[in-house]
């Protein structure tokens, strides 16, 4: 017998209090907390410790500390995110994030981390869309970086600390690196345990534990274009689903207008914004500044019309409108998008970015240096002398498993399942503000942390695993190794991806959207027969077979609930519906999985803003998003007030 | 538009390889990880790689490009020649697991002993104050995407394994004096642990980690020089060594690790006591009142070994037990 | 952490675990003997002209313009040409024994501690490593942790020494500004002997133990800002360390060769004044 086939059934079992699965932001912060609550903890992850998505994020993290403007604070910040989700927002998990997020920061320092400082050595704080005040903690741009390199070090700390006091490095918290998990396994609704593999090895675990976290970040990979990495496979929605949570949101996509298109090894790679912000222009292949086509009505005022006055703006900002390349994330990626499908674009399938004939070369060099040497490194472009080619690029997930508030509980019929970070959904509404993410990962992986381990003091009975569910997941994995003939999973992965991106993009339609219903329940069949070749170590065929089960039911919810929500909103956009319904404000589309195996789409009601929470806004701003009824609500709830609180219309005065 | 040229890349595991040969499909702008990814998709599906990012920002990629440690995400295939033969292998210094991943756990046992930051006593989260020009050196350490190329360069232990019982290497060297020159560590005893714990003294600055850095850290000029001269500072200085011994002060004592302890947000964790672990549990019963299935069917009886996958008889020379001789 | 320590053969004393099988020594195509290779011939060939230099015993004082070559200076045995010792002549004259006895010792202590030199001739004559990614040419190794090489921690007193005789060059360079007659002279020696001396400061304090005592050693610049703008002029020429090196070699030769070519004779200075 080789040793693989002998190593078939062979489970190695773990005796957890709470396991994190993910080691990203959310992850770290959920299982340091955890740990400090004193419960023996464990952290999976799927590629090395230190290397999960969050190490990409770039601009910074989102917190009203006030320290560069000291206006600035969580009602603004509230305020903020609001608005940008487009008033989709759990307003509870917007109002606990703004509220939290700069003792969070703050907390990093004392892990060790080293952002960005002020004149008078505080932490220094940046602008960024969608931000009314200078707000991003930050470090250069590699503020992920920073962030997850800190919380790395911190657990390292801790299990000195455990080190010094038991003699075992792994005695409270562990980290289980490159382990892949594949299922959860329930006790009647209770969590018991988590089943994977090693994916070095092919071994399979058990890690038995009363309670998960799950903080496995985002979805892109099932997207043709995406900023996202291989890891990103929708696992943690699938699991969630699987044990019998739900998810909401899932119509809401992030594209971020400009990911880098040729060539093609950097597809999908971020163009920071501020390219455009410094004076790049989006040209399409017949070298028209096409953006002044794409203005909507509503932003008809704040935007220039013709190229000289945009032009002005960059140097006299306030007596000239802003250039339409500085259009809102999601309007620059539909232009972009439509010129494209219209036959204008590259042969790539972009369109020119184009700073080299904007600036000399040196101020160029200068104001740029990272994106100067993004394609200078990675794509051999010298932007100060050719044009960059961009499109639209998947970049995140609004949508995500859907929490309590206050504890990050997964809802749903399960118990001890908690979620985290861009995993969990409905913080950020329909469109998420850059830098708010890395605050979400640390504010509710932290509660999470906290409430899981609560959560399993309350329990007197630890749930138990019954064997018939490990030898079912033992079975699932292995399935695609005994089908060494069956489909080659990089094919399949093409497929959907191609699926996804096509039909369920940027811009949808009814009829593609449904058209791609019919051809996920095709590939659904496919997958059922995919096969791996070689054997179980380390092998990458394998996991992409694996992971395919779960791309393939995200983004069946991501289909079904694009084609249900007739408007446009956020990531969502129809084009059949191009306008924002305020009565589909009050809807929040909730996936579960049935018993046959299949999504299922529910309506449910969105919780309805506490008074003094709603009364931080203007009444006309509210009148844009918000139903009659509700306006007539609204109107009742005069006097109910924040001390302290401004509306935006008073800051706004105070700040002239 | 590609045109098909010509790779070697390492195929095997612990138990061997060869670099095999294939014709690889290679169009304009691709990067070696590119050429990976598109093995993988045609020819040979299992090829075992590492990679997140595609951007060199995570340090996964790591791999031995025509004998040079590289990132392979950030190699682009321009750099060679049209006709010139790529070989990619895994990086030396490490165990091989298979193809082109190593198993690099040795740098993060060597970052597990490399004492934490120490927050300063009495200043609260927030109060922290630091002037950029304080923080400057340091962050440009913590730029270290942890790719561990440096690690896999360094002569010594590239070349003399059995120095890495005793060298850190330049990636922990960077980590300690990124804490030393912390504007507000409260330890000051990281030099001294850099020259007793880390082995900064195997290091004969050859500058092999700077040169392969991705990141561009100047690790030799910026960390390990310095730390040197810190450590002359405390050591060689014979001045200063008279005072030690006249005044006793040894600063290597101050082991200061109070227990991290945190505040919770909802207070929803603060009554719990601390359940150390959880205590053993026997395998767990099936229903029909029989025995796991996967511990039935081991090739062991009695249940997976805590020390892994072992074969009876274990062979002699792993064998860590003498038999005591008998005197008589 | 990709293994876990339940399972066999982990970590680093793992008996099972094992390094890729890669029978080539080096996988390098590109010609990376070729920098080692320079290093070698160029700092060989210094050192033997220099030695040779050294023990010549003549020709290195123009007692008209008082040009005197750094590699006899200060000159300190009885053999010293009337009017090139500055400091006496303490020294007998015996072949074995430099004129520069005192300083010539710290120099060479000085450039053989300097990291860069260090980092040269490890890698060029002691071939460990010869260059990055390309095996040790030797079995064992400790580096600097012990006798002899834990002395290159004494760079730092070098360092000192070579600042006094950085000052004693400046003034051998100053008072080199004469012509025949003993008034003030300026010719093609002076831009040289000045020129070596510029370069040999550069280097000096480009020194990495210079950058670490001038401000590097600090924990907080913020606290002491004229030290941080020495450390930052210092941190900049020292990223040019090497290449000051390698030139200061080139200055010290070509000062110590037109002195000689003068002293004996081979031509003569040409003279701007005097
Ligand atoms: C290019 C880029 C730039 C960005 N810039 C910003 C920015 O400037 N500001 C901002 O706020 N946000 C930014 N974001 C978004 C932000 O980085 C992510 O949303 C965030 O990092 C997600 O963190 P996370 O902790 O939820 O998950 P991640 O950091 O993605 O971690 C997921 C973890 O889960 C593990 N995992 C997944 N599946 C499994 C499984 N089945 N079994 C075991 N482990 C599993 C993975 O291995 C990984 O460790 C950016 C994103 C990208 C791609
Ligand atoms: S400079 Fe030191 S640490 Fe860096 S590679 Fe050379 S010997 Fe190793
Ligand atoms: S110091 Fe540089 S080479 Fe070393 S691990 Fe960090 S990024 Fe990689
Ligand atoms: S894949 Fe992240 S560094 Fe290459
Ligand atoms: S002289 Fe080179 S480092 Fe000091």
């Amino acid at each position: 017998m080789t040793s693989e086939q002998r190593n078939t059934a062979r489970v190695e079992r773990h005796l957890y209090d709470v396991v994190v699965i993910g080691a990203g932001g959310a992850g770290l912060r959920a299982a340091i907390e955890a740990r400090l609550a004193g419960k023996r903890t464990a952290i999976i992850s799927k590629s090395l410790f230190g290397k999960a998505h969050t190490v990409m994020a770039e601009g910074g993290a989102a917190a009203a500390m006030g320290n560069v403007n000291s206006r600035d604070n969580w009602m603004v910040h509230f305020r903020d995110t609001m608005r940008g989700g487009k008033f989709l927002n759990n307003f509870r998990m917007a109002e606990l994030h703004a509220k939290e997020a700069p003792e969070r920061i703050w907390e990093l320092e004392t892990y060790g981390a080293l952002f960005d400082r002020t004149k008078d050595g505080k932490i220094s704080q940046r602008n960024f869309g969608g931000h009314e005040y200078p707000r991003l903690a930050h470090v250069g741009d590699r503020t992920g970086l920073e962030l997850i390199r800190t919380l790395q070090q911190k657990i390292v700390s801790l299990q000195q600390e455990d080190f010094a006091e038991t003699g075992n490095y792994d005695s409270r918290i562990r980290v289980f690196s490159e382990t892949t998990i594949t299922e959860l396994l329930l006790d009647g609704d209770r969590v018991a345990g988590a089943f994977g593999y090693y994916r070095e090895s092919g071994e399979f675990l058990l890690l038995e534990a009363p309670a998960v976290i799950l903080a496995t970040g985002g979805v892109g990979r099932s997207y043709k274009v995406t900023s996202n990495s291989w890891e990103y496979t929708g696992d943690g929605h699938a699991l969630a689903l699987r044990a019998g949570a739900t998810l909401i949101n899932m119509e809401f996509l992030q594209f971020h207008p400009t990911g880098m298109v040729w060539p093609p090894s950097v597809k999908g790679i971020l163009v920071t914004e501020s390219v455009r912000g410094d004076g790049g222009v989006l040209r399409n292949s017949e070298g028209k500044r096409f953006m002044f086509d794409y203005v909507p009505d509503v932003f008809r005022k704040q935007y220039a019309d013709t190229e000289e006055e945009a032009d002005r703006w960059y140097n006299d900002p306030d007596n000239n409108r802003r250039p339409p390349e500085l259009l809102p994330r999601d309007e620059v990626a539909r232009a972009i998008n439509s010129e494209v499908k219209a036959g204008r674009g590259t042969k790539a399938g972009g369109v020119l970015l184009d700073v080299s004939t904007r600036m000399p070369a040196e101020q160029i060099t200068k104001r740029l240096p990272s994106m100067y040497h993004q394609f200078k490194e990675l794509a051999d472009v010298d932007i100060t002398k050719e044009a960059m080619e961009v499109g639209p690029t998947c970049h995140y997930v609004m949508g995500g498993v859907e929490v309590e508030p206050d504890s990050a509980a997964a809802m749903g019929t399960v118990l001890g399942l908690f979620a985290a970070g861009e995993v969990s959904g409905g913080m950020h509404g329909s469109n998420r503000l850059g830098g708010n993410s890395l605050s979400d990962l640390l504010v509710f992986g932290k509660r999470a942390g906290e409430h899981a381990a609560a959560y399993t003091e309350t329990l007197d009975k630890k749930p138990k695993v019954s064997t018939k569910d490990v030898e079912a997941a033992v079975t699932t994995a292995l399935a695609p190794l005994q089908r060494q003939s069956g489909e080659n999973p990089y094919g399949l992965q093409q497929d959907l991806q191609a699926v996804m991106g096509d039909l369920v993009g940027i811009i949808r339609r009814e009829g593609e959207l449904a058209d791609a219903l019919k051809r996920l329940q095709e590939l659904k069949l496919r997958v059922a027969n995919v096969g791996a070749t070689g054997g179980r170590r380390y092998n990458p065929g394998w996991h992409l077979a694996l992971d395919l089960r779960n791309m393939l039911i995200v983004s069946e919810c991501t289909a079904k609930a694009a084609l249900e929500r007739e408007e446009s909103r956020g990531g969502h956009t129809r084009e059949d519906f191009p306008q924002m319904n305020p009565q589909w404000r009050l809807v929040n589309l909730v996936c579960s999985l049935g018993e046959d195996g299949d999504v299922h789409l529910e309506r449910k009601p969105l919780p309805r803003m506490r008074d003094e929470l709603i009364r931080l806004f203007d009444r006309t701003e509210l009148s844009k998003y918000l139903t009659e009824d509700e306006m007539g609500q609204f109107d009742q709830a005069e006097g109910v007030h924040i001390p302290g609180a401004r509306t935006d219309a008073q800051s706004k005065t105070e700040a002239k | 538009m590609g045109t098909k040229r010509h790779f070697r890349v390492w195929r095997g595991d612990e138990s061997g390889g060869d670099i095999q040969d294939y014709d690889v499909e290679v169009n304009e702008g691709e990067v070696v990880l590119d050429i990976i990814h598109r093995l993988q998709a045609t020819q040979t599906p299992d090829l075992a790689c590492r990679w997140n990012c595609k951007a060199g920002k995570c340090g996964s990629c790591s791999v031995e490009i025509n004998g040079k440690p590289r990132l392979g995400c950030m190699t682009r295939m321009s750099t060679f020649e049209e006709d010139e033969t790529v070989t990619i292998t895994p990086l030396r210094t490490f165990p091989v697991i298979r193809d082109l991943v190593t198993d690099v756990s040795f740098n993060y046992e060597k970052a597990r002993e490399t004492p934490a930051f120490a927050p300063p006593a009495g200043v609260a989260p927030g109060q922290y104050r630091m002037q950029q020009i304080d923080v400057e050196r340091s962050q440009e350490f913590r730029k270290c995407i942890e790719c561990f190329l440096c690690q896999n360069t360094c002569h010594v232990v590239r070349d003399h394994e059995e120095n890495k019982e005793a060298f850190s290497g330049p990636r922990y060297f960077i980590r300690a004096a990124e804490l030393d020159m912390h504007p507000l560590d409260a330890r000051d005893d990281r030099k001294q642990y850099a020259q007793a714990s880390q082995g900064l003294g195997y290091c004969n600055i050859t500058k092999c980690c700077t040169e392969v850095c991705p990141e561009h850290i100047k690790i030799t000029d910026n960390a390990i020089i310095p730390m040197k001269e810190r450590v002359v500072d405390r050591r060689y200085d014979p001045l200063v060594w008279l005072g030690r011994k006249i005044f006793r002060r040894d600063e290597l004592e101050s082991e200061s690790m109070a227990p991290s302890v945190s505040t919770g947000v909802t207070g929803a964790g603060d009554a719990t006591p601390f359940s150390s672990a959880r205590l053993a549990e026997p395998p767990p019963v099936r229903d029909d009142g029989k025995m796991d299935v996967t511990e039935v069917t081991l090739p062991v009886q009695g249940g997976p070994s805590p020390f892994g996958d072992q074969e009876f008889p274990l062979p002699l020379d792993q064998i860590s037990y003498h038999k005591p001789e008998s005197r008589d | 952490m990709t293994t876990t320590a339940t399972r066999p053969g982990v970590g680093p004393s793992g008996p099972q675990r094992s390094r890729a099988a890669i029978t080539a020594k080096t996988l390098r195509t590109d010609r990376w003997w070729l920098a080692p290779l320079i290093t070698f011939i160029g700092l060989g060939a210094w050192v033997t002209y220099a030695t040779v230099r050294v023990f010549m015993h003549k020709w290195y004082f123009v007692e008209e313009f008082h040009y005197l070559t750094p590699f006899y200076s200060p000159c300190l045995t009885d053999r010293c040409v009337e009017g090139s010792s500055l400091f006496g002549t303490p020294l007998p004259s015996f072949w074995l024994i430099p004129e520069a006895s005192f300083t010539l010792p710290f120099l060479l202590l000085f450039r053989l501690t300097c990291y860069y030199y260090r980092k040269a001739y490890y890698r060029a004559f002691w071939l460990s490593p010869p260059a990055c990614a390309v095996p040790d040419g030797h079995e064992k190794y400790s580096g600097e942790t012990r006798f002899p090489l834990i002395f290159q921690n004494a760079h730092r007193y070098a360092f000192y020494a070579a600042m006094i005789i950085s000052l004693i060059n400046t003034w051998d360079a100053i008072i080199a500004f004469r012509s025949g007659d003993g008034g003030f002279g300026f010719g093609l020696g002076n831009v040289i002997l000045v020129g070596n001396v510029v370069m040999l400061w550069a280097y000096t304090l480009s020194c990495h133990s210079c950058r670490h005592i001038t401000g590097g050693r600090l924990k907080h610049f913020s606290k002491h800002p004229v030290r941080y703008r020495v450390w930052t002029f210092v941190s900049k020429l020292n990223v040019r360390h090497m290449q000051l090196a390698w030139i200061t070699l080139g200055t010290l030769a070509l000062t110590d060769f037109y002195v000689m070519a003068l002293s004996a004779g081979w031509f003569s200075d040409l003279r701007f004044i005097g």
